[in-house]
């Protein structure tokens, strides 16, 4: 973070690369993909080839060992656009499976995963909600129990973004079942291996493109070498991972209400009404101020957070409070800007309703709020 | 208002079991297919659910406005809002517009076929052009010897798919600004009529929302609709029971969408415990009752008022405005009980959170009551 000037212009030209490549590769496509519940594995592959996937991982594993900020500014620019499905899919796998195999895996791990990770060949999820645990992850009732050197994976998982299209799966699952949180474990599990079975690709209010599954798990063999991490360590691995995860949304979050607020500012001027813009309103003037004050204090919490993980020390806590705080404030304007569109806002081919429905999730995944305010009031008063 | 509680709950588990038989079972094919089947509207005919209050003359039972209203906080509360929508444009907004301004010819023509269910009502006020702005509208109703030629076109028609009958709201007189505004009831079997598409709507699926075009619609005088120019009065003369109707749906709805929420958090366990156990959840759960209690209140005197014809426009506004912005706090509220869950097509308070949020802004949006309140305070 010294050399501030140079990398104020690259991330500028690197912008623009990401813009061009949404603009030529996705925009053009985008409400197929919608329609269709899924984005195509070709995608992936195009986005590996332009470099848009993992930027931060080191080159060795086939990164381009940019700094985090490479990797944010993928997710602001399209969740602004409000490719919301992408922006979640690609988080998925760029900002949350690719680190915890970069930080937790071995080097064998790193060198089968990595480089393929980067080149879109072989897409990450990450499979820890049950159908009987959500927020509960000590709930947790997948097993791998021991059998030879490795070990079985017996159950199932629900809600897995990138469930449809991965090529390989972090799955929590309990090899000590007595032992509460300390008997969890993560695996790396591939897609091909036999007992592994995609359920269906479940509809949503929203985010339709991002396809969210099933999977099941029969008595899937898992070799020695596919733990990831430390045997019973699975609970404390995904807390470690957690700020990363919450700060990503948060990034997504305040870009996402940018975009709306964008799409609004450019209807409201142009659409009139009793012969007057939209804009000349009070009303419209009132809400389009607040909608920019509520966006403006909380990208500068979520900047100081992204300082603060830049450095090593974004606390849970922290995660937390802006990852509720920016789910919630984007919930409110693109509501907000939604009802400033009339009965268009409702109708589907303008793109104000998706900020809408895809908005809906971000109070919900990632940690629901709920959760969120549990873990920032036990910071407060304890458990 | 002397008819039996009794009566009226008969009347209420006739309308939950037609539902419960004839909706429930198709309801999510419906909505995937994004229109109801011509059938329903026969099956909902013959079961003597629509146009309840008019006239047995006029092919319905002459019952009481309640009634009409409990169809429509049954249909609601399953959350079946597509429907209510459709019901209330058909029966409680189309039906009451011919029966109050209506020649006797047109009353005979229409209103029988409409209790039948044959024939389905739309409104056509909103253009492209003009949303809550009705003075801002384009289409043209041009004299032409003894007939009409209509010209233009129409967008966010509820029913549009489906209507044989458009009360259309026309400018006769294009200069005479408000004045100049005439209702016609438009027969969809005239040459000139053509449907535009089904528009695609983040909610509300099943509930068919077309763009209408009008190309010479060549249409006689007897299809006026009320007086030539006071098509802007009659539609303001109609808005009370529109808006009140929007009430009733909001309330029901949140009422629906509360219910199915206590039936999850008392089943659904986290922590190892049912959710209804988490304090947050209980709280939620108060904060919800109580703000649907407060607007049904508001909600029935409302009710009451427009029976005994006394419910002036800003009290309708008020109902309108502040019952559908507690149906979206509720049902969102609720949503987020739910869990992952709630995001999910398959769980029903998924669709109650979608579905909510046209209720802001059609009827007039949230900010077009806000204006008339307004007005009946400080003036224009």
């Amino acid at each position: 973070m010294t050399a501030a000037q140079p990398i104020e212009a690259e991330l500028t030209a690197w912008r623009d690369t990401v813009r061009r490549f949404l603009a030529d590769e996705v925009a053009p496509h985008y409400e197929k993909w919608e329609k269709a519940g899924i984005l195509p594995r070709e995608l992936y592959l195009k986005l590996g080839a332009a470099g848009l996937l993992c930027v931060d991982a080191p080159d060795e594993y086939g990164g381009s060992g940019a700094p985090l900020e490479f990797a944010f500014a993928i997710h602001e620019e399209s969740a602004r656009l409000g490719y919301m499905s992408l922006c979640s899919n690609m988080m998925m796998h760029s900002d949350i499976v690719a680190p915890y195999i970069l930080h937790l895996g071995s080097e064998a791990q790193r060198r089968k995963y990595l480089p393929r990770m980067a080149s879109g060949e072989c897409f990450g999820a990450l499979a820890m909600t049950e159908p009987g645990a959500g927020s509960d992850l000590q709930a947790i009732r997948t097993t791998a129990t021991p059998d030879g050197d490795g070990w079985r994976l017996n159950g199932s998982k629900i809600f897995i973004t990138n469930g449809q299209h991965c090529g390989v799966v972090i799955v929590a699952a309990k090899t000590d079942p007595k032992a509460g949180a300390r008997g969890t474990s993560l695996f790396l599990v591939d897609a091909d291996l036999p007992g592994f079975k995609r359920g269906r690709n479940l509809d949503k209010i929203g985010m339709h493109a991002a396809d969210t599954s099933e999977l099941f798990f029969d008595n899937v063999p898992l070799a020695p070498d596919s733990l990831l991490g430390r045997t019973g360590g699975g609970f404390g691995h995904l807390i470690d991972e957690l700020p990363r995860e919450r700060l990503m949304l948060a990034v997504a979050a305040v870009a996402h209400a940018e975009g709306a607020l964008e799409r609004t500012v450019e209807y409201v001027t142009t659409r009139k009404a009793f012969g007057a813009p939209v804009a000349s309103f009070q009303n419209t003037r009132f809400e389009l101020a607040k909608i920019k004050t509520d966006i403006e204090i909380h990208r500068a919490y979520y900047e100081k957070c992204r300082a603060l993980y830049a450095q090593g020390k974004l606390g849970v806590t922290e995660a937390a409070i802006i990852k509720l705080a920016t789910s919630e404030m984007e919930g409110r304007v693109v509501d907000a800007c939604l009802q400033l569109f009339g009965g268009y806002g409702y109708m589907s081919e303008y793109p104000i309703s998706r900020y809408w429905t895809d908005a809906r999730i971000q109070r919900i995944y990632g940690g629901s709020n709920e959760i969120m305010k549990e873990v920032i009031a036990r910071s407060l008063v304890g458990r | 208002m002397t008819t039996s509680s009794s009566e009226l709950e008969l009347f209420r588990d006739t309308v939950r079991k037609f539902l419960a038989d004839k909706v429930e079972p198709h309801y999510e094919k419906w909505e995937k297919a994004g229109i109801f089947p011509k059938e329903l509207y026969l099956q909902l005919g013959e079961a003597g659910l629509l146009c309840v209050d008019q006239p047995e003359e006029y092919g319905g039972i002459g019952a009481p406005f309640e009634f009409s209203c409990v169809i429509v906080e049954e249909v609601a509360r399953m959350g079946f809002l597509a429907l209510a929508s459709n019901l209330t444009v058909h029966s409680d907004i189309a039906a009451p517009y011919i029966l109050h301004l209506g020649s006797e010819a047109q009353k005979r023509k229409y209103l029988p076929r409409m209790a039948s269910g044959e024939c389905i009502g739309a409104i056509g006020m909103t253009e492209p052009g003009a949303g809550s702005d009705l003075q801002g509208m384009k289409t043209s109703a041009t004299p032409d010897g003894d007939d009409y030629l209509i010209n233009g076109s129409k967008t966010f028609i509820t029913n549009g798919q489906h209507a044989g009958v458009v009360v259309l709201a026309t400018k006769t007189d294009p200069k005479a600004g408000a004045k100049g505004t005439t209702l016609f009831t438009v027969d969809t079997s005239l040459p000139g009529f053509k449907r535009g598409r089904n528009l695609d709507k983040i909610g509300l699926h099943a509930a068919d929302t077309s763009e209408l075009f009008f190309d010479n619609l060549r249409i006689g005088k007897d299809e006026v609709l009320g007086r030539l120019g006071g098509g802007f009065g009659h539609l303001i003369d109609e808005l009370p029971r529109e808006r009140l109707v929007l009430a009733v749906s909001a309330v029901a709805h949140a009422q629906g969408a509360l219910e199915k929420t206590i039936e999850y958090v008392t089943t659904r366990k986290a922590f190892g415990q049912p959710i209804a156990a988490f304090q947050n959840t209980r709280f939620e759960l108060a904060k919800i009752k109580t703000d649907i209690e407060v607007h049904r209140a508001y909600m029935e005197k409302c009710t009451a008022l427009y029976a005994e014809g006394k419910m002036d426009v800003p009290t309708a506004a008020m109902i309108k405005l502040a019952t559908t912005e507690m149906e979206g706090r509720v049902t969102d509220a609720c949503l987020q009980l739910f869990g992952g869950y709630g995001y999910m097509t398959e769980y029903p308070i998924s669709r109650y959170f979608i579905d909510a949020r046209i209720q802001r802004i059609y009827g007039g949006t949230s900010e077009i009551m806000k204006e008339v309140i307004a007005r009946a305070l400080v003036g224009r």
